[in-house]
């Protein structure tokens, strides 16, 4: 989203600058009316994210050169720095370096801001005019002093002024509900729906770079789509990586060896390159920067295989005892206490046929790790590793390495220092890879897999 | 705001269509002074005139008059709590009232109003500060510092009677009444029905409140200095009776100016309320909220759309207003996720239909959406469980699906228990709308597989 800042001669030009929001401006505009008219107290919108409800609010503000706050209520962890900040705006004090970075007003509850608002909206003679107060990320309210968000819906009517509150969220209304049944005022409701496809096609396709036609750059999106359409529907993403990959797209026009017309070549080109950014860009595991360097070693190496930064999520290196430690102890997690005998011991006898009367169990695999105390650990550490290990401080401070890398983690009290409790928080695909390093087959020695 | 107002209609002429209106458009200024007149109404800003009032509520407002008086002119002190659901009227009534004592001169110079709200004034040490502030003894408090409450308000009341000659009343109203039960020891509330029982000053308290239970509230002591004077405030009207105050509030007075044009306007308002499509709308609307605050939302879009162009109110503008506020917004919301959030929701439906309402977690749904997927691997393309995770962790930042244990769980996210707050209604709702729903995502949702 640009912070578009203008003049209020360049409404025409703004106002058809936003795309595809027709309607919800039409809608928001009709209610503000004249400045001098009263509106509806508070006016809440909901929508997606990317959906333009900040951009519009702002830039018709802005447009129409009205008073007014703007607020992101993720920036105020009190309620000072929220009703502070309010009242800077609507007095149009900047904190600076000259005047210390200071607020005007020192505003610690609700009853001061009333007052101060009145005070400030006189002396900047601004009575006759609607006074717009928006508050975005308005979801984050809920967790603050309980009467600020009553307060807030009807601030019109609490201070006399001609005041109208704009709360933005992603969260539906219902969600804000709070006391004993009735609410208090209902503020006006306006949803922001989410951009269709060709919607999103249409606002995708004006960022499109010189050089190249805007035909070529709206198929180059659809193709995009198609990949990532049915994952994520949200503007910025969308947006984001068309522009990232947009290089590695054309890198056969630049290179000479097509045309804009050979689409097909084209998509055959992009195509694994787009799957893979699937799981990686899209993810964050890899930075965006990260990845246009692997782009452009790509363009300028063919032929040789570039590395790409992969998550660190797979590659770890431990100690050798550390990995058969780690093994332990996912075995330990994964498996009932009472088959560890049939699993480990030397010579494990006849299984017993116990009358199978419970209820089909859900997998433990699915129901998480469960914890087990130091002891059982060591014993089934010591069944699996083949030679003969000491029980040394070596090992057991391997044990406390792997809490800290959070591949263990401590259960309970860390008072109880004689039978500490752990849990092993990796997963299946991770524990495979570190056992086939030390060829040790896990699977075998799983309950649910071999029952 | 003209300019914008040109702007606007140059830009988005689909948005603001000159509908086909019998009569010719008017200049601006009529346009501005009707719409002014009607948003008062409508927002809550204007306080009806006496015999409207006196309609319903003859009885509470003599009432509440009778017990001022007696305060101001005899001396009296008086207790009363106002009680009546949300938008009945209460603050109006009050506001009424408050406007014939000030008129009353023999009324008014004997007597001092203080105005509390409990959103606003949330502890008693800031109560006491804004009565302070509205008898306007700040310099005669200084910097004094009190033990207790009783002795600030005691020294206060003194004050007052020192600096007039005749004695003054105090009139207190407390607004959100119940509210301020909440405070700790309930000070200010036995200060005030304690002066009230022993005649030291002469004080009315009128507390305003939602709760009809508030007298439950109260601790014993308070609750025994209090008169237990009840006035209920209860919105009886009959349908005919709401047809009437709808046609009430978007009839004209002759002020506005053009006569020729209020006539008119009058007029259209007649006809409009006896059309039927109008007379289903306000019923239904009845049917749901006899509140007049209702009403006032309903009327508000209609208002608003009240222009040069189009300066008068049909029934398609009521029809679509009501349509407006009865919005699905869960629906609303759930249209706009991606496919492979849709196929999540879809399994976290068949999960909970199967475990019978107990919470699930992120792996065994995963684990549904595999087997889904591995079924029909040839129509559906599967994503890996990084991807699965990212558009889970975006719907539980909607709160379409909630963590059952609050956030201060130390599960690892992928087990914590969450549950689904979406009903089957809702869902079905929703892949009817969806725009371009597979057909396989339909057939699983009302044919679960065999697990």
């Amino acid at each position: 989203m640009e912070d578009v800042s203008l003049v209020a001669s360049d409404t025409e030009d703004v106002t058809s600058r936003i795309l595809c929001r027709e309607k919800q401006m039409a809608m928001l505009y009709s209610l503000m009316g004249e400045p001098s008219q009263p509106t509806c107290p508070s006016v809440f919108i909901y929508g997606h994210g990317a959906t333009g409800k900040t951009l519009v609010v702002s830039t018709l503000l802005k447009a129409a050169s009205l008073p007014h706050a703007f607020v992101n209520c993720i920036e105020c962890q009190t309620s000072r720095q929220l009703l502070d900040s309010i009242l800077d705006q609507v007095a149009n004090h900047k904190p600076h370096p000259e005047n210390n970075y200071s607020s005007l007003n020192r505003c610690e509850n609700m009853n001061t801001f009333v007052r101060l608002l009145k005070k400030t909206i006189e002396e900047r003679g601004i009575e006759n005019q609607t006074v717009y107060i928006v508050l975005d990320k308005a979801e984050r309210l809920r967790n603050m002093d309980g009467n600020l968000l009553p307060a807030f819906l009807n601030l019109s009517q609490l201070s006399g002024c001609n005041v109208c509150v704009f709360l933005l969220s992603q969260i539906v209304w219902e969600k804000f509900l709070f006391g004993f049944g009735s609410n208090h005022f209902e503020p006006f409701i306006i949803h922001f729906p989410d951009y269709t496809k060709s919607e999103l096609l249409e606002i995708i396709a004006s960022d499109c770079p010189k050089g190249y036609s805007a035909e070529f750059y709206s198929s180059y999106v659809n193709l995009l789509m198609s990949i990532f359409y049915m994952v994520c529907r949200d503007l910025n993403e969308i947006r984001h990586l068309a522009q990232l990959n947009f290089p590695k797209y054309v890198e056969p026009i630049t290179k000479g060896e097509a045309s804009e017309k050979d689409s097909h070549k084209l998509w055959r080109h992009i195509e694994p390159h787009l799957k893979k950014a699937l799981q990686t860009v899209y993810l964050r595991e890899v930075t965006s920067e990260q990845w246009e360097k692997y782009q452009r070693d790509e363009i300028s190496q063919t032929g040789q295989s570039s590395i790409l930064p992969s998550s660190s999520r797979t590659q770890i290196e431990l100690p050798f005892y550390s990995k058969y430690l780690l093994i332990a102890a996912y075995l330990a997690s994964y498996n009932p206490a009472r088959y560890d005998r049939r699993f480990f011991s030397k010579n494990s006898g006849k299984v017993k046929k116990s009358a199978v009367n419970r209820k089909k169990e859900t997998s433990h695999q699915l129901l998480g790790p469960r914890a087990f105390p130091l002891d059982r650990l060591m014993a089934i550490f010591y069944s699996i590793v083949d030679s003969r290990v000491a029980p040394t401080a070596n090992i057991f401070s391997q044990i406390s390495s792997l809490v800290t890398l959070q591949l263990l983690a401590q259960v309970g009290h860390e008072d109880q220092l004689d039978t500490p409790k752990y849990k092993c928080t990796v997963s299946l695909e991770f524990i495979r890879s570190i056992a086939r390093t030390v060829s040790f087959d896990v699977i075998r020695y799983l309950y649910d897999f071999v029952k | 705001m003209s300019h914008l107002q040109e702007a606007f209609r140059k830009t988005f002429p689909a948005i603001m269509p000159k509908r086909n209106c019998r009569r010719e458009p008017l200049g601006g200024s009529t346009i501005d002074r009707v719409q002014s007149i009607l948003r008062r109404r409508v927002c809550r800003i204007e306080v009806p005139p006496k015999d409207i009032i006196e309609e319903n509520l003859k009885e509470q407002r003599q009432h509440l008059v009778d017990l001022i008086n007696r305060c101001a002119v005899r001396g009296e002190s008086n207790s009363a709590i106002v009680t009546g659901p949300h938008g009945s009227g209460k603050t109006m009534l009050v506001s009424s009232v408050l406007r014939e004592i000030e008129s009353n001169p023999k009324v008014s110079k004997n007597l001092l109003i203080i105005r509390l709200n409990g959103l606003l004034q949330t502890d008693d040490k800031i109560a006491i500060q804004e009565i302070t502030r509205q008898l306007q003894l700040d310099n005669v408090v200084g910097d004094k510092v009190f033990g207790s409450f009783a002795e600030n308000l005691a020294f206060l009341l003194e004050a007052l009677k020192r600096g007039s000659d005749t004695a003054q009343s105090v009139l207190f109203i407390l607004e959100e009444f119940d509210l301020f039960a909440h405070h700790k020891n309930q000070t200010l509330l036995y200060n005030l029905f304690d002066i009230c029982q022993s005649a030291q000053t002469p004080i009315a308290v009128i507390g305003v409140t939602r709760r009809l239970d508030v007298v439950e509230l109260l601790e014993k002591r308070v609750k025994s200095r209090f008169s237990h004077r009840h006035i209920h405030v209860f919105n009886s009207l009959a349908f005919p009776a709401y047809k009437e105050v709808c046609k009430r509030v978007l009839t004209l007075p002759a002020e506005v100016g053009d006569a020729k044009f209020v006539k008119r306007w009058n007029q259209d308002i007649e006809a409009l309320c006896s059309n039927a499509t109008v007379h289903d709308v306000l019923k239904k609307t009845y049917q749901l909220d006899k509140s007049i605050c209702r009403l006032q939302s309903l009327l508000l879009l209609p208002i608003c759309k009240v222009t040069e162009d189009h300066p008068a109110i049909e029934a398609v503008d009521l029809v679509e207003s009501s349509k407006h506020l009865g919005a699905d917004s869960k629906a609303a919301m759930l249209h706009g996720i991606s496919v492979l959030q849709l196929a999540l929701v879809i399994a976290m439906k068949h999960l909970t239909d199967l475990y019978e309402g107990d919470p699930f977690n992120f792996e065994m749904l995963y684990n549904e959406y595999l087997k889904f997927v591995q079924r029909k691997a040839h129509v559906v393309q599967s994503f890996e469980k990084p991807v699965v995770l990212k558009a889970f962790e975006h719907l539980v930042s909607l709160e379409i699906v909630k963590p059952v244990d609050g956030h201060g769980s130390r599960t690892q996210k992928e087990y914590r228990a969450m549950s689904l707050l979406v009903t089957s209604a809702q869902l079905m709702d929703v892949l009817n709308t969806y725009p371009g729903c597979p057909s396989e995502l339909k057939h699983w949702a009302s044919n679960p597989l065999p697990s």
